[in-house]
């Protein structure tokens, strides 16, 4: 098979740009911890009221400016809703679904999680900036799917 | 001597005979079948973004999650299939000699079980008992007949597939050591991929019926989710590779020029076929329950997809500026004035490629898992396939149906139906422009896909979104115009434009081509290379699904 000169080139750039974007991804995912959300842990999705730390959801201050939010997503609503942190905090959530799959979205943040019935997923997110944001489910999960949501406020 | 005559005798005798009477009624139904969905798909598409844009409310009896569900079915597996199977017989039976009595039976036995499948997926969705989306996610339940139907409609993909397996078995034994002529060759390959796509989300299929008649109390929803994305994300590509099908093979010979490395081509589909089942796991790189590095394994898996197509893109323009240069074109870009741009059968083709470009390259994007982080699940992901598939294949589709109607129905494109055609190619590539653009943006804003209108409490966030929802609207408002222009365009070259004969337009091969090796025809060993690349992928993530797996999920009905 016979290829042109300006052939070979094009096909090593593209070969090349492949190989620099496997390069970075798997650098700032593995280096720079922005790695996708990847919890492994599972739970019973039809005990999750009853199993810890699931039992009590709410949201707990663990350290200056850094707080644990233990969630659960059923249709059509997040428990705990309305959150309030203070500006500058770092929030790690620790999700699980009582029914369907559920999606879980910061909206104008790069929060962005699948919660699984079965699976707990942990996202960590850092608001620097006041204001209310925008928490939805962005998983078609019913009849409701377009009411859920809620707000987290950063004062 | 002999020879050349038996070569006038056989040109004498297509030109007699044209198309084979039988094997074209059956593109001509498939065909017919294809586009009447798309009309009625089309109609859904406009009211899912009239009622996002918040300009109509849809009646209770029809609400946005049935529209988004029948839309999606619709589109991505009726529409699609129905098309490429009229498109593939009928290029088989032209280049391969007309099709065996014996696949005629499969290809109409393949045709009743689809019709069936549809027609039991689409009850249950009426009666609002399977608002599940074309995902069908567990534990999501729907009605069992709406499963079944999927498995009627499974068993007329695969019984295609053999069929096509059938038809070229039985050239290569009448043939033997000559290479598959081309377009059967990517019929091949799209068949070896259809038929191995299907089969983790038949398995999935079989095991939610008992779950949906209750029979089995509880589903394991992870392994649902990676059996269904090892077929969705296929599906798509297989798509995909019956347009690029049109671009390697039909392209060059519109515009009087010839195809491209025969080897490059065979190589670019090889590559397609063997990498391409992996790639559906990205749709899973924010899941819980999977580890990192089997989530970057699949990320690069997903990456290395991209090069086959790159080769494409090269390929493509070379044919053009090489064609062009040969009919007198000039200038580092001013050949591109010799293409024939009042053709709708190139032009269609044409903006169909040109559009893989952005398409292909917001996929390359959203693969990494750092912007999928970032666009998952919202609107970026349906302007990327209303790109993908609205544009690159539909177009394609559109633009072979101007030379492949005529051909089947033993008419012509007339001048008034080419112009028709340009002016519907334009009207849906700006609609698409609009509708794909708006959804790209505002999905990087954070504004979520399949979900109906909604400002979440006036939320301020949500409220920006709007000004999008309706360039989106704008969008569909001008695609519905392609959508009628564009069947009424078939349905008038199917059976009321002047009677004739119509070209299958096939491309030779380039001159002094160095013969192509023939390892390109050994399909057994790209068949175990790809379950090996399968294996390499899938086997790790199910057995820790399995074996690690949670209490299982009941059925849940919350619409």
């Amino acid at each position: 098979m016979k290829m042109h000169l300006d052939e070979k080139i094009w096909l090593a750039l593209s070969f090349g740009i492949m190989m620099i974007f496997m390069l970075i991804t798997g650098y700032q995912a593995v280096a720079e911890g922005m790695a996708p959300p990847s919890n492994i842990q599972t739970i019973d999705s039809q005990k999750v009221d009853q199993t810890a730390p699931f039992d009590k959801p709410g949201i707990k201050q663990i350290g200056d400016h850094e707080y644990e939010v233990v969630m659960t997503l059923q249709v059509f609503s997040f428990n705990p809703g309305n959150i309030e942190v203070p500006a500058g905090s770092t929030v790690h959530f620790i999700l699980t679904s009582k029914d369907v799959v559920h999606g879980f979205e910061i909206a104008e943040t790069n929060a962005n999680a699948m919660v699984t019935p079965g699976y707990i997923s942990r996202v960590t997110q850092k608001f620097d900036k006041p204001g209310s944001y925008l928490v939805l489910c962005n998983e078609y999960c019913g009849a409701g799917h377009q009411m859920m949501s809620t707000t987290i406020t950063v004062k | 001597m002999e020879t050349a005559i038996n070569q006038t005798f056989k040109t004498k005798a297509t030109k007699l005979l044209g198309v084979n009477k039988e094997d074209a009624k059956i593109s001509k139904t498939y065909l017919f079948v294809s586009f009447v969905i798309l009309l009625v798909g089309g109609f859904l598409g406009l009211a899912q973004g009239l009622n996002r844009a918040g300009l109509l409310e849809l009646p209770s009896w029809l609400n946005y999650y049935q529209v988004l569900t029948m839309h999606g079915v619709f589109m991505l597996l009726a529409f699609t299939t129905f098309f490429t199977f009229g498109y593939l017989y009928a290029g088989l039976s032209h280049e391969l000699g007309g099709l065996l009595p014996k696949v005629r039976k499969f290809v109409w036995t393949a045709f009743a079980s689809k019709i069936i499948g549809a027609v039991l997926v689409v009850i249950p969705i009426l009666m609002n008992e399977a608002s599940v989306m074309y995902t069908f996610y567990p534990p999501l339940k729907a009605h069992p007949m709406f499963y079944i139907g999927l498995v009627f409609f499974a068993v007329g993909m695969w019984l295609c597939n053999v069929g096509a397996f059938i038809q070229v078995a039985n050239w290569r034994k009448n043939n033997k050591g000559k290479h598959v002529p081309i377009f059967s060759y990517f019929a091949t390959g799209i068949n070896v991929l259809m038929f191995f796509a299907l089969i983790p989300v038949a398995i999935e299929v079989l095991y939610l019926i008992p779950w949906s008649l209750g029979w089995v109390k509880t589903v394991n929803v992870m392994v649902s989710r990676t059996l269904f994305w090892a077929f969705g994300h296929t599906l798509v590509n297989i798509w995909y590779l019956t347009a690029t099908s049109a671009w390697y093979v039909i392209a060059p010979k519109l515009i009087g020029g010839r195809r491209w490395s025969d080897t490059l081509t065979r190589v670019v589909i090889i590559a397609l076929v063997i990498m391409n089942i992996t790639g559906g796991f990205h749709h899973q790189i924010i899941d819980p329950g999977i580890s990192l590095p089997v989530k970057m394994m699949h990320v690069f898996m997903s990456l290395a997809i991209g090069f086959p197509s790159l080769m494409t893109a090269w390929a493509m323009f070379a044919v053009f500026e090489k064609t062009a240069r040969k009919q007198g074109g000039k200038g580092l870009i001013g050949w591109y004035k010799k293409m024939p741009w009042g053709d709708v059968r190139f032009l269609a083709l044409f903006i169909s490629m040109a559009s893989f470009a952005p398409a292909g390259a917001g996929g390359i994007a959203q693969t990494t898992n750092q912007l999928d982080t970032v666009v998952h699940n919202t609107m970026w992901i349906v302007g990327h396939f209303h790109l993908t598939l609205g544009v690159t294949v539909a177009l394609a589709f559109f633009g072979i149906s101007y030379w492949l109607v005529p051909y089947i129905s033993g008419r012509v494109l007339t001048p008034q139906i080419n112009k028709l055609g340009v002016i519907q190619t334009w009207i849906w590539t700006i609609g698409m422009i609009f509708m794909s653009g708006a959804m790209h943006t505002v999905g990087l804003f954070g504004s979520p896909r399949r979900t109906s209108f909604t400002t979440y409490g006036d939320h301020a966030t949500a409220l920006g979104w709007n000004p999008y929802m309706m360039a989106m609207a704008v969008g569909g408002t001008l695609l519905i115009i392609g959508v009628i222009l564009q069947v009424y365009a078939v349905i008038n070259m199917m059976f009321f434009a002047p009677r004739g004969e119509t070209e299958f337009p096939i491309a030779e091969a380039e001159e002094n081509a160095s013969p192509t090796p023939y390892w390109t025809e050994r399909w057994g060993l790209w068949i175990v290379v790809m379950l090996l690349v399968v294996a390499m992928a899938y086997v790790v993530p199910l057995t820790e699904f399995i074996v690690n797996a949670p209490p299982g999920s009941p059925g849940f009905k919350t619409w």
